[in-house]
This record gives C-alpha cells, sequence and structure tokens, in this order.
C-alpha cells in the first residue's frame, strides 16, 4: 500500500488534500456544477501552464506570457473594437502575434545566445512597453460577446482546456518532438551530440508557450474581461505551477499531467484562502509558504527515490 | 576549449582572469551611451554634461545601484534572487515605522531595517541550501510572503523619518550627494569581499560548479547562506535610502521600482553569468548607470514612459546578445 502511494505523483496527493479540505468547509464544492465553474475559473492558469512546461522541460524560461496575455486582451480590444463579425479574424491575429512572440524569444535565446532569463524579461517590457504606446497608455476598445464566450461560457472553456491538456499530453509523451524536447532539456550537450536539433526545440517550445498565451488570453478575457493588468503575474503562476507539477527548472524533467495538476493545485489553494476569509494580502503570505513547501516536498522525494 | 600546453596559464593573475573576466567592454559601452547621449541632447538644446544632471544620474542609480550589488554576489554564487524588491520595501517601512520622526530613533531604526534584511536573506538561504529548494521559486515564494504581510499591514505610507535623516538622500559632501557615497563605499566592501577574501573565491568556486567546489572543500551551503544575506543587506540598504529619500516608506516602493527583475537585468548588463561563476561587480556598477543614463535622456526629451519602457528591454537584449556573440568567438 504505501510502495503504490508512493509511486502516485507528490502533486496528486497535495491536491486531494487541499481539495478535501475546500469541501470540508463547503460541501457544495463537490457539485458538479460548482466543479465545472472551478474548472472554468482554471482554465487560463492551465492552458498557461502547458505551454510553460515545454519551455522549461527544454531547460529554458518564459517571463514574457503574463504580458503577452495583457498584449492579446488589449490588441483585441482595440482591433475588434467590439464588432462580433472580426471575432476569428482577429483570433487569427492573436494567434499570430503569440506564434511571432514566441519565435522571436526562441531565435534570440538559440541563434543570439541570450539567456531564456533576460530574452523574455526583455520581451516583457517590449510589450509592456508597446501595447501601450500604441493604445494611449490605458486599454480602448471593447470586446464583442462573441469573442468572450469561449471563456465565459462553462462548455466551451472546459472543451477548449481539455484540447489544450490532451494535445500537450501527446505532444509531450508520445511524439518524437515531446522525446527529444525532454533529451534537450536533460542533458543538452549529449543530446545535441546525439543529433538533436537542440536550437530547433527550443524554438518550437517557444512557439508552444507563446500559443498557449493566445488560448489563455482569450479564455481571460471571456470572464475577465479588458483590463490593463489581465496577464500580470500569470507567468509567475504558471512555473510555479510547473515545478510543483515536478518538473525541474533546467530542464530534462515534467509531466503534462502533473503540471496540470499543479495549476489546479494553484487554483484551488486561491479558492481555499478565498474560503477561510483570509484577508485579501495574507493569502499572497500563504501562498508562497506553501510554493515553498510543496517545492521541498517535491525536492525530498526526489532524492528519496533516488 | 582543446587544451595544448601552450594554452595552459601558468601565471596566477590569468588563470583568475579568465575566471573572473573584465568589466570592460560593459564600461565601453557606457562611455558609448554617454557620449551619444551628451551629443543627442546637446543637438536638442538640453543640458546632460551640467553638474546637476550628472548628479541626477548618480542619485537615479543609487537605489538600484544597492540593490543590483547584491544581486551580483547571488548570481556569481548561482543563486538568484527574486525577494530584493520587497525587502527593499520592507527595510523602507521598518525604517520609518521605527523613526516615527524621532531624532533620536534614527540608529534603532537604520538598525531594525537592516536586521529585518538579514533575516529575509538567511530565510533565503536556509530555503535553498536546506529544503534544497530551487533558488527562482524560493525567492518567489519569501517575496508573496513579504508581500502579503507588507500589504496586510500598511496601505498607505507608515511612519516618517526625520528631517536629519532626509540628508542621506538630499545633501551633499564636496558636491557629491551622501548616498552616491554610500553606494560607492558598499561597492568598495563587496569588491574588496569578493576579489581579496577567502569568501570571495569560494563564492566563485560555489558559482562556477558547486559539486567539485564541495569536493575541494568548500562549506558551498554555508557560502551560499551568506550570499543570500548580503543581497538581502544591499536591499535593505537601499530601502534605508528611499525611506530617507520619500520620507517614509510604503509597501510599494520596491515593487514600483521593479528591483527584482532590473537588478537581475543589471547584472546579466554587466556581463554576469547567470549560470554562476563568472562576472565583476563593475561591471554591474557600469549596467546600472548605463541605465541611468538612458533614463535621464528619456526624462530631458519627456518621451512616453511606455517608449521608455521599451527600449529598455531592446537595450538589456541587444546588449547581451552582443556579449554573448564576442564570447561565443572567443
Amino acid at each position: 500500500m504505501t510502495g503504490a502511494l508512493r509511486r502516485v505523483p507528490a502533486i496528486w496527493l497535495v491536491l486531494l488534500i487541499v481539495t478535501a479540505v475546500i469541501i470540508w468547509r463547503n460541501p457544495s464544492f463537490a457539485e458538479p456544477l460548482s466543479l465545472l465553474t472551478f474548472l472554468k475559473r482554471s482554465a487560463p492558469l492551465i492552458v498557461l501552464t502547458a505551454g510553460q512546461l515545454f519551455v522549461i522541460v527544454t531547460g529554458e524560461f518564459d517571463l514574457s506570457a503574463g504580458a503577452l496575455i495583457t498584449a492579446c486582451v488589449v490588441v483585441a480590444a482595440k482591433v475588434s473594437a467590439g464588432d462580433p463579425a472580426l471575432t476569428w479574424p482577429v483570433i487569427g491575429l492573436l494567434a499570430l502575434l503569440g506564434a511571432g512572440v514566441g519565435l522571436v524569444n526562441g531565435l534570440v535565446t538559440t541563434l543570439l545566445r541570450v539567456p531564456s532569463f533576460i530574452t523574455t524579461l526583455g520581451m516583457m517590457l517590449v510589450l509592456n512597453g508597446a501595447v501601450f504606446l500604441w493604445t494611449g497608455g490605458s486599454p480602448t476598445g471593447s470586446l464583442a460577446p462573441e469573442f468572450r464566450q469561449y471563456g465565459r461560457e462553462t462548455g466551451y472553456a472546459v472543451a477548449v482546456t481539455a484540447v489544450v491538456v490532451a494535445v500537450a499530453w501527446l505532444l509531450l509523451h508520445r511524439s518524437r518532438f515531446g522525446h527529444l524536447a525532454l533529451a534537450t532539456g536533460g542533458g543538452t550537450r549529449a543530446a545535441a551530440l546525439s543529433g538533436v536539433p537542440v536550437a530547433r526545440m527550443r524554438i518550437i517550445a517557444f512557439v508552444i508557450s507563446g500559443l498557449s498565451a493566445v488560448v489563455a488570453a482569450i479564455l481571460l478575457a471571456g470572464f475577465a474581461g479588458l483590463s490593463k493588468e489581465a496577464g500580470a503575474g500569470y507567468e509567475f503562476q504558471a512555473i510555479s505551477a510547473v515545478v510543483l507539477g515536478g518538473a525541474v527548472l533546467g530542464g530534462g524533467r515534467g509531466t503534462a499531467g502533473g503540471a496540470v495538476a499543479g495549476a489546479l493545485t494553484l487554483q484551488c489553494l486561491f479558492t481555499l484562502l478565498n474560503l477561510l476569509g483570509l484577508e485579501k494580502p495574507l493569502r499572497d503570505t500563504v501562498q508562497g509558504v506553501l510554493i515553498i513547501l510543496a517545492a521541498a516536498f517535491a525536492a525530498y522525494r526526489l532524492r528519496k527515490e533516488q | 576549449m582543446n587544451a595544448s600546453p601552450a594554452d595552459l596559464p601558468l601565471p596566477r593573475t590569468s588563470l583568475r582572469r579568465r575566471a573572473e573576466g573584465t568589466s570592460l567592454p560593459v564600461w565601453l559601452v557606457f562611455a558609448l551611451v554617454f557620449v551619444v547621449a551628451w551629443v543627442a541632447a546637446g543637438t536638442r538644446g538640453g543640458d546632460f554634461g551640467t553638474a546637476d544632471n550628472l548628479r541626477n544620474i548618480a542619485l537615479r542609480s543609487v537605489a538600484l545601484g544597492l540593490v543590483a550589488v547584491g544581486q551580483t554576489v547571488v548570481v556569481l554564487a548561482g543563486s538568484l534572487d527574486l525577494s530584493v524588491a520587497y525587502v527593499v520595501s520592507l527595510s523602507a517601512v521598518a525604517c520609518s515605522v521605527v523613526m516615527t520622526g524621532q531624532t533620536g530613533l534614527i540608529v534603532p531604526g537604520v538598525l531594525t531595517a537592516l536586521l529585518l534584511g538579514v533575516a529575509v536573506g538567511l530565510a533565503n538561504g536556509l530555503v535553498i541550501t536546506r529544503l534544497k529548494v530551487n533558488p527562482f521559486i524560493a525567492t518567489l515564494g519569501v517575496s508573496l510572503v513579504l508581500r502579503g504581510l507588507l500589504n496586510a499591514t500598511f496601505d498607505n505610507f507608515a511612519g516618517a523619518v526625520p528631517e536629519e535623516f532626509q540628508a542621506l538622500g538630499y545633501d551633499l559632501v564636496a558636491g557629491i550627494p551622501v548616498s552616491v557615497v554610500m553606494l560607492v563605499a558598499v561597492v568598495a566592501v563587496t569588491w574588496f569581499l569578493l576579489h581579496r577574501t577567502p569568501f570571495g573565491h569560494h563564492l566563485y568556486a560555489v558559482g562556477g560548479d558547486p559539486e567539485s567546489a564541495r569536493m575541494s572543500g568548500i562549506r558551498s551551503g554555508r557560502v551560499l547562506v551568506f550570499a543570500h544575506v548580503l543581497c538581502a543587506l544591499c536591499s535593505a540598504a537601499s530601502g534605508v535610502f528611499l525611506a530617507s529619500r520619500l520620507g517614509a516608506g510604503a509597501p510599494w516602493v520596491g515593487p514600483d521600482g521593479g528591483y527584482d527583475l532590473e537588478s537581475i537585468a543589471a547584472v546579466v548588463l554587466g556581463g554576469t553569468a547567470l549560470t554562476g561563476g563568472r562576472g565583476r561587480l563593475l561591471g554591474t556598477v557600469a549596467a546600472v548607470l548605463i541605465l541611468a543614463v538612458v533614463d535621464s535622456v528619456f526624462n530631458q526629451f519627456q518621451a512616453d514612459p511606455f517608449l521608455r519602457t521599451l527600449v529598455r528591454g531592446l537595450i538589456i537584449v541587444g546588449a547581451v546578445a552582443l556579449y554573448a556573440y564576442r564570447g561565443g568567438r572567443r
């Protein structure tokens, strides 16, 4: 029994405990409807985490994801100006933007050999500067209900998230690409010497992360609407979620299931802290303590394994 | 990379130089930026070269400079510190709350602020070394803890510093701001620690390869904890300076300055490798000055703040790409 328990990734146990505490405090959380609503609210973080996971397993960081979310929301509002007919053209435009940002991140990191921490930090500054330079300091325009329905309506949001998670799982664990991506982060030199196109793996990972930010932005715009700080801080949440899910910063280790569990745990934690009626600022404190504890626990398990 | 006998560096100095590098390229970039700024401001009828403006540039560098010096120490050790912004806030608030405008409480105020800094540094260091948590997550977590505590306790400027204490932020000694003298002193002490003491050598060794450092008898954990204490102490000093400059501390003075990510950017812009073990403190100083000069030019032209953010991003990435290019050819 204990042997089987030990083989369960730590994060699922943490998620189970947090969920149990929530249900204990608020039994109605376990009802299907409120669970679905919870999933809807978690959707942007889950999607963003799935994208960030690829960048992290190849040994890099993407700090620009949050700024990209904000940029997407602001661009969508300004370009479409609330016109429902423009919904799909705008989504196409955002996809191009996200892929472009990912491509630039990837090329600068691999070809110019700038550490990705700096590349994506620079990208974050450039995106924040450019978008608000363009709109004159505050978001303008509006989002049509047709655009917002994907994040606002639970059915759409959950379906989109399920598809994204399934694709991420297939890509990382059931495809050649995922195999090579993990090899890239696990031992870059060994991978390169055995013929893995290391730079290409990283560039693709950044593009995936960029596209995941676009999807996250569409979902977030759905229920949170247009805001100047739509995506602020999301990159750190996504990185925390990936690490909670057992991935190692530096690359080579990480699973899609773990990352999703990490994102859900983080979101559960927010729900729980809300439920306990903690002052809003103190939620940050508890979140900080729990992230450290969870990471310490994961590190402890890893050491025992070896 | 192939070591032929001719390559083997025999003299001690060349070995050290190879490991620690030189900050000269960064100072050359600084000189270039400085001249360009001067010429640009001159043609537009601005006054760049005046003593007043140069003083302003130096003053602008103090807050980020202090944090970046500390950040350099942890990055050299192969770690990083994302909690510095909230350490700045914590120390600024502690300083003004303890002083409550009374001259007699200046010393206790400063001591409290610095001690809190030491405590946070210890916490960061111990979480990383004892609990084996990745520095990124550890210091991110600690910064969330501090943010929560600060925002739950204070929602505005709290306390006040006495007028005498504002001297630190405003007075001049022989035409040089007191705070700039303080920055120079902190840089000098840190430089001495890094390059003239066993701790410094151990720090470079731990940052270069923790495992071989440990095998050669260096207590890696202790070195790393001390590096984090130094970093938090420098950030606390920055908070003390900001409290004296602003007249009081507020929970947002650190994060609003963006000191966490900007200090890391400055360290890397200064030529220090994020992977640890390679880099120079004086490079960081030059990088902070470069950012201050750029800021000053933008102020002179009253350019859009968003344009400034954008250009800052391009400069940081561009400069680091330039170093990587030069490094790759060596």
